[in-house]
């Protein structure tokens, strides 16, 4: 890219190069925009309260201390529960990994018959499925509620697992039938007569072609599940709750001073996972939004 | 190795009819070919014989079984794909002896057969490959060592040549014609391209909508072709179809052609066709092969009295290299001819040619049949 610009001829005069400062600019300013929530939140987290009660929000904490930090994972009271998020964070992590992977197998396993074991009504039974997706989540409570208490799962961690692989199926189908709808069919009747069954097909061909779309509908699952506050604060009961709600509470409960260092922090501790999730798979999220098919 | 009988099998996709009614019958070791345009439904019908497709009506048998109702897997077939259809997750030794793994075989059976198999493809070299690092021709030689690790009855090929560039179709061409002779497996191959089923085939069946139109080794195809159709399939440039009506000069039988204001001109037959009486009178096509016009040589021309003698104005030449493909104009009607460059005949003039009337073929106007 630099290559190909630095070969074109210089601008001449000063109107390009003006029009090129001031593009820069506004995109400086949209930077600064989304940066300065994570830059005050962070900020404040490793102030102390003396100092955010004495200074300005956008000063940067002159003696760091991550009190606030072991006070929100540790200690901070959740309603009237005082072991801090850690609990919670765990509670969120049992729900959402379970979660993830049950549908995401379910996904590929639903895209791969869809697409490569194509019955009678197939379309019409993806299409059912695909506006799962445009429902609003609101529309699933009170069915998934009676559901869930018929099953006896009523505020149980295994019930939310349950909520969100039903709700993320829609979503989960939509991405892995896209993609083996590009995965050639003769894969699939050349495996059939070396003698592969159903599944047999299915993990030892479609699953190991499937990585790009794997990683992003991991990353979709777990950002969906771990940031829903909704589904976690209808259906978990106090102990269970998912750490979103807790979150919620952590900071509507607390009496007295407010503790915006401990809220700052917590907040933080609830967002990170997300962040690292997708810092570490994020190019094969990209990749595997943009790439989709495979040569046979 | 194995007898393949196709016994008026049909396919039906709601109330369209793909295949009304095949009959075909091979014998142990023969190579069929499935010639014909796309959508004759020729990959149908191979299609149909893996067990990829169900069958409508009718029977297939290998070795007398019936195998309508046997999972491809059972059928003692082997296939390759046109896309190769190679697994790109896995290595090419692993390629190759999937189909045994997936039958259960140890690892040290399915090693040997593979060693075997690549070592009669050349591609030993290649075994730790993953098919994106192959070249067309190497990921179509692996294809064929898929289906040849099993061993199976009958092997079925569609149209596994076209992916490949010009050059190394001829060759892998070849290649596949050893394979047969040496192995003697009993074949289908399914390929719009004349040439291979020309090269290849022991039998063609030559398929249009449906229908088998020819079903006959190619040579007999070529010089004896059931009706138009398959005149004009088969060979390049096409049959010529010259339009005349069958008549009888003195005791000889022949083709006269009307020249617009000209005098008509008799083409004599070599042997007289079959309900000859019939047709007396009638409107005929005579079909002729341009390298049965060839330029005129009296000393030839004596020898054998099936070439007949035309004087033609030359309308277009051709040069091929090999031969010139020359258009003229008998009877007011374009007609090719395939001449040597050494004849050296020139643009707009007039020529003699002769015409070997024992290569022609009658065919009625109406149903294109031949006569």
């Amino acid at each position: 890219m630099s290559s190909l610009t630095s070969a074109l001829p210089p601008a001449e005069g000063m109107g390009p190069r003006v029009a090129r400062w001031g593009l820069y600019l506004i995109l400086l300013l949209f930077a600064a925009y989304y940066l300065l929530p994570l830059v005050v939140m962070v900020s404040t987290s490793f102030k102390s309260l003396d100092e955010i009660r004495t200074g300005s929000l956008l000063s940067l904490p002159r003696d760091i201390s991550t009190d606030a930090w072991t006070y929100a994972w540790t200690r901070a009271c959740i309603g009237a529960d005082c072991r801090g998020m850690a609990p919670y964070f765990m509670n969120s992590l049992v729900i959402v990994v379970p979660a993830v992977i049950i549908s995401t197998l379910f996904g590929a396993l639903n895209g791969y018959a869809l697409t490569k074991w194509r019955f009678r009504g197939a379309n019409v039974i993806f299409a059912m499925i695909l506006f799962g997706s445009f429902l609003p989540s609101q529309v699933m409570l009170l069915p998934m509620a009676q559901t869930l208490g018929f099953l006896g799962l009523a505020g149980s961690a295994a019930g939310l697992i349950l909520v969100h692989v039903v709700y993320g199926l829609a979503f989960t189908t939509l991405f892995f039938r896209n993609y083996y709808v590009s995965i050639p069919d003769d894969l699939v009747k050349a495996a059939t007569i070396d003698g592969a069954g159903f599944f047999q097909i299915f993990t030892k061909i479609m699953v190991p072609l499937s990585l790009p779309i794997m990683v992003v509908t991991i990353i979709w699952q777990f950002t969906q599940i771990w940031n829903d506050f909704l589904f976690g604060a209808s259906f978990a009961a106090g102990g269970a709750q998912p750490v979103t709600v807790a979150l919620n509470n952590l900071v509507n409960t607390t009496t007295g001073v407010k503790q915006y260092n401990v809220d700052m922090a917590a907040a933080m501790i609830a967002g990170l996972p997300t962040l690292v999730v997708y810092a570490l798979a994020g190019k094969y999220f990209i990749r595997g939004l943009t790439a989709g098919s495979v040569k046979g | 190795m194995a007898t393949l009988t196709i016994n008026n099998v049909r396919k039906q996709y709601g109330n369209v009819e793909i295949l009304k009614g095949i009959d075909l019958s091979l014998t142990d070791g023969e190579f069929l070919v499935l010639l014909g345009p796309s959508g004759c439904g020729k990959s149908t019908l191979l299609n149909m014989i893996a067990g990829l497709e169900t069958i409508s009506a009718g029977e297939i048998r290998i070795d007398q079984r019936v195998i309508n109702g046997v999972h491809p897997k059972d059928r003692d077939i082997a296939m390759v794909f046109q896309s190769y259809a190679l697994y790109p997750n896995m290595t090419v030794a692993r390629n190759i002896g999937f189909s045994l793994e997936m039958r259960g075989q140890s690892k040290a059976d399915r090693d040997s057969a593979v060693q075997r198999v690549a070592k009669l493809l050349q591609i030993e070299h290649l075994l730790d490959r993953k098919p994106a690092q192959l070249s067309g021709g190497q990921r179509q030689r692996v294809a064929m060592g898929r289906a040849l690790v099993r061993d199976p009855k009958v092997f079925l090929f569609d149209e596994p040549l076209s992916n490949l560039d010009a050059k190394l179709r001829v060759d892998m061409r070849t290649e596949i014609k050893k394979l047969h002779q040496r192995l003697g497996t009993t074949v289908v191959y399914v390929t719009h391209d004349q040439i291979e089923a020309m090269t290849l085939a022991s039998r063609i069946a030559i398929m249009k909508e449906g229908i088998v139109q020819q079903f006959a080794p190619p040579q007999e195809v070529y010089e004896r072709p059931a009706n138009m159709y398959v005149a004009s399939f088969i060979g390049s440039p096409t049959m010529n179809f010259i339009r005349g009506t069958l008549a009888a000069e003195g005791d000889r039988l022949g083709v006269g052609l009307r020249s617009d204001g000209g005098p008509t001109r008799f083409l004599p037959l070599h042997e007289a066709p079959a309900q000859a009486d019939r047709w007396l009178g009638q409107e005929v096509i005579l079909g002729i092969r341009p390298e049965a016009i060839t330029c005129y040589d009296p000393t030839v021309a004596a020898g054998n009295p099936a070439l007949v003698k035309v004087g033609c104005p030359v309308n277009v030449l051709e040069p091929t290299g090999a031969d010139t493909i020359t258009y003229i104009q008998l009877c007011g009607q374009e007609v090719v001819a395939r001449i040597k460059p050494s004849d050296r005949m020139v643009e707009g003039e007039n020529a003699d040619f002769m015409i070997d009337m024992s290569r022609a073929n009658l065919f009625d106007p109406k149903s294109e049949q031949r006569i």
